[in-house]
């Protein structure tokens, strides 16, 4: 279950192995994040709205989001479940813990959406260059 | 670390059971392969927080469990909802977004009902038995249910992501990792209270919070309180649900009081964790910190989580004090359901003075989060160290932290 992350800045481009968390395939522009609270940080269109973050104002939808964890309320699932529903949920996680909030997210948009939005585990070296990227390709196959 | 399941697992899994829990299941393995457990482990009961409204795909799960024939196969108890059930009247619908999530909040709670759960609609359902035992596994959600349900009665649930507490219901299982596992039940931090000397009904939600600051989501324990078997559960409620508001603590020890924690020595190596000292000048900094705003006080909110019936009697206790008096500014307690009937078959008396002084009794839902304070309250005073830390954010509202004594003070002033 090992997924494959391409990390390309405009004069490289790096692959890196993850473990999965949840499977799925996206290409497209990295957002590297502090710890976020999905529950009172995120709205419905995907921007950050907790005033505290310092990703304040920026819209994740589309985006890959790679950060350590996610933070808060447990309520977070739900509330990426919603994201996910509407199409203004963050293309793909790039994470280095083994995050449940979004995890069980995930695992629930797959059921009730058949919507799969790659999730990844990986080091916190990795996750470090990965951050520095402009884009990132997520490869996560089960097999 | 490869997830093993038993043949029983295995063929729930595979829809033995029916496709809810199949479909449950799948969530279940899902994450405990994502936390690299090794097993499932069998769960006694279940808490479900998932019932609160947060948008329409918590319907569309709902919905899909009770279409595919989903019913709880252990003891489930329900946490708040978003209406007040009993007493729908209360919540306001002062637009057609607010009308709709009324509409909403009451539909996935009905939906919740018929998935087979005990319609308790509390997030304090520890104070009704039958209750978890010591080292018993169990699946609850609810920050401060997980941290009280861990810490005060010794039996074992992690923190999950909504969801997985309607799956661990309807399967009896959930993923052995996190605070199902000894080994991370140990204390991580010490915190020493012996030079705190202040005294009263709020100081451990002060503690709390101070508790929740420092530790993070790491496990604490507390030592240094001179009479450590005094202190009440209600005390013990208020410390958890600041802690796990502040900070993302889900199992506090308190040395001489919580079961795991007879001894410093038992929960923890006390030459290698780090030690935090807590003086009176810390409860001070912390009862600042909780306060916002300074307008005058408009309300008062109580019963953050859930008032006990000692509680709503204490309420009580300090209004019949002031016999004659009015309110100048209206009282809201929240309360389980089961504690308000059980309010009014054995203290009668009591209800009637909450009644003759006009105090609002909110059930099944909760003032922090739902709209059931007029809208041009603009500051109001708590007891809750949870509500204070919750209600700025949530409710654009100043607020002032005090004592029980203080806020009855207010409300009749």
């Amino acid at each position: 279950m090992t997924a494959i992350i391409t990390a390309s800045t405009a004069s490289s481009v790096a692959s890196h192995p993850g473990r999965i968390l949840h499977p799925g395939r996206t290409s497209a522009p990295a957002q590297a994040l502090e710890p976020l609270s999905f529950w009172g940080g995120v709205d419905l269109t995907g921007a950050v709205v907790d005033v505290h973050h310092p990703a304040h104002g920026t819209g994740l939808s589309g985006w890959v989001v790679v950060m350590p964890a996610s933070r808060g309320s447990s309520s977070g699932s739900s509330v990426l479940v919603e994201l996910i529903r509407l199409g203004t949920a963050p293309a793909g996680f790039v994470l280095s813990e083994a995050d449940a909030i979004i995890t069980t997210a995930c695992l629930v948009a797959a059921e009730l959406y058949s919507i799969d939005l790659p999730v990844v585990l990986v080091a916190e070296a990795e996750l470090a260059r990965i951050a520095a990227a402009d884009s990132v390709e997520i490869a996560a196959d089960r097999d | 670390m490869a997830l093993n399941l038993n043949p029983e697992e295995a063929r729930m899994l595979e829809g033995a059971d029916g496709p809810a829990v199949a479909l449950a299941m799948r969530i279940i393995v899902g994450l405990a392969e994502a936390k690299g457990a090794s097993r499932l482990i069998d769960v006694t009961s279940a808490h479900i927080d998932s019932c609160l409204f947060h948008g329409q795909s918590g319907i569309d799960l709902a919905r899909r469990l009770v279409d595919l024939g989903g019913t709880c196969r252990i003891p489930t108890t329900t946490n708040i909802g978003s209406v007040d059930l009993l007493h729908p009247e209360l919540i306001r619908a002062d637009d057609e977004a607010a009308a709709q999530a009324k509409r909403d909040g009451r539909e996935l709670m009905e939906l919740y009902a018929r998935l087979g759960v005990a319609q308790t609609w509390t997030c304090a359902p520890y104070q009704h038995r039958p209750r978890p035992g010591f080292g018993e596994h169990v699946a609850w959600a609810e920050s401060n249910a997980i941290v009280f349900v861990n810490s005060v009665l010794g039996a074992r649930t992690d923190r999950y992501g909504d969801f997985l507490d309607i799956c661990a219901a309807l399967t009896g299982k959930a993923p052995a990792s996190g605070l199902h596992l000894e080994s991370n039940r140990r204390a991580r931090i010490h915190l020493d209270v012996s030079m705190v000397t202040n005294s009263g009904d709020h100081i451990f939600a002060l503690l709390g919070y101070l508790t929740g600051t420092i530790a993070g989501s790491a496990v604490p324990v507390l030592g240094g309180f001179s009479d450590p078997e005094s202190i009440t559960e209600d005390e013990l409620k208020a410390l958890g649900a600041a802690a796990a508001s502040s900070g993302g603590v889900a199992l506090f020890h308190v040395v001489g009081r919580t079961p795991e924690a007879p001894t410093l020595a038992e929960v923890c190596d006390p030459g290698s964790v780090p030690v935090v000292t807590l003086t009176d000048d810390d409860l001070k900094r912390a009862q600042a910190e909780l306060t916002h705003g300074t307008g005058d006080v408009d309300a008062i909110c109580l019963g953050t989580p859930h008032a006990s019936l000692p509680e709503l009697r204490a309420l009580a206790g300090e209004l019949r004090k002031s016999p004659g008096h009015a309110l100048t500014r209206p009282i809201f307690i929240n309360t389980g359901r089961i504690t308000l009937a059980e309010l009014d078959a054995h203290h009668p008396g009591d209800r009637a003075v909450l009644a003759e002084f006009g105090v609002t009794i909110v059930t099944d839902t909760c003032t922090y989060l739902t709209p059931v304070l007029d809208p041009a309250v603009r500051t109001v005073m708590t007891n809750s160290g949870k509500w204070a830390h919750y209600a700025p954010a949530n409710l654009g509202l100043g607020v002032v932290f005090g004592s029980l004594r203080e806020c009855v003070a207010e409300a009749l002033r």
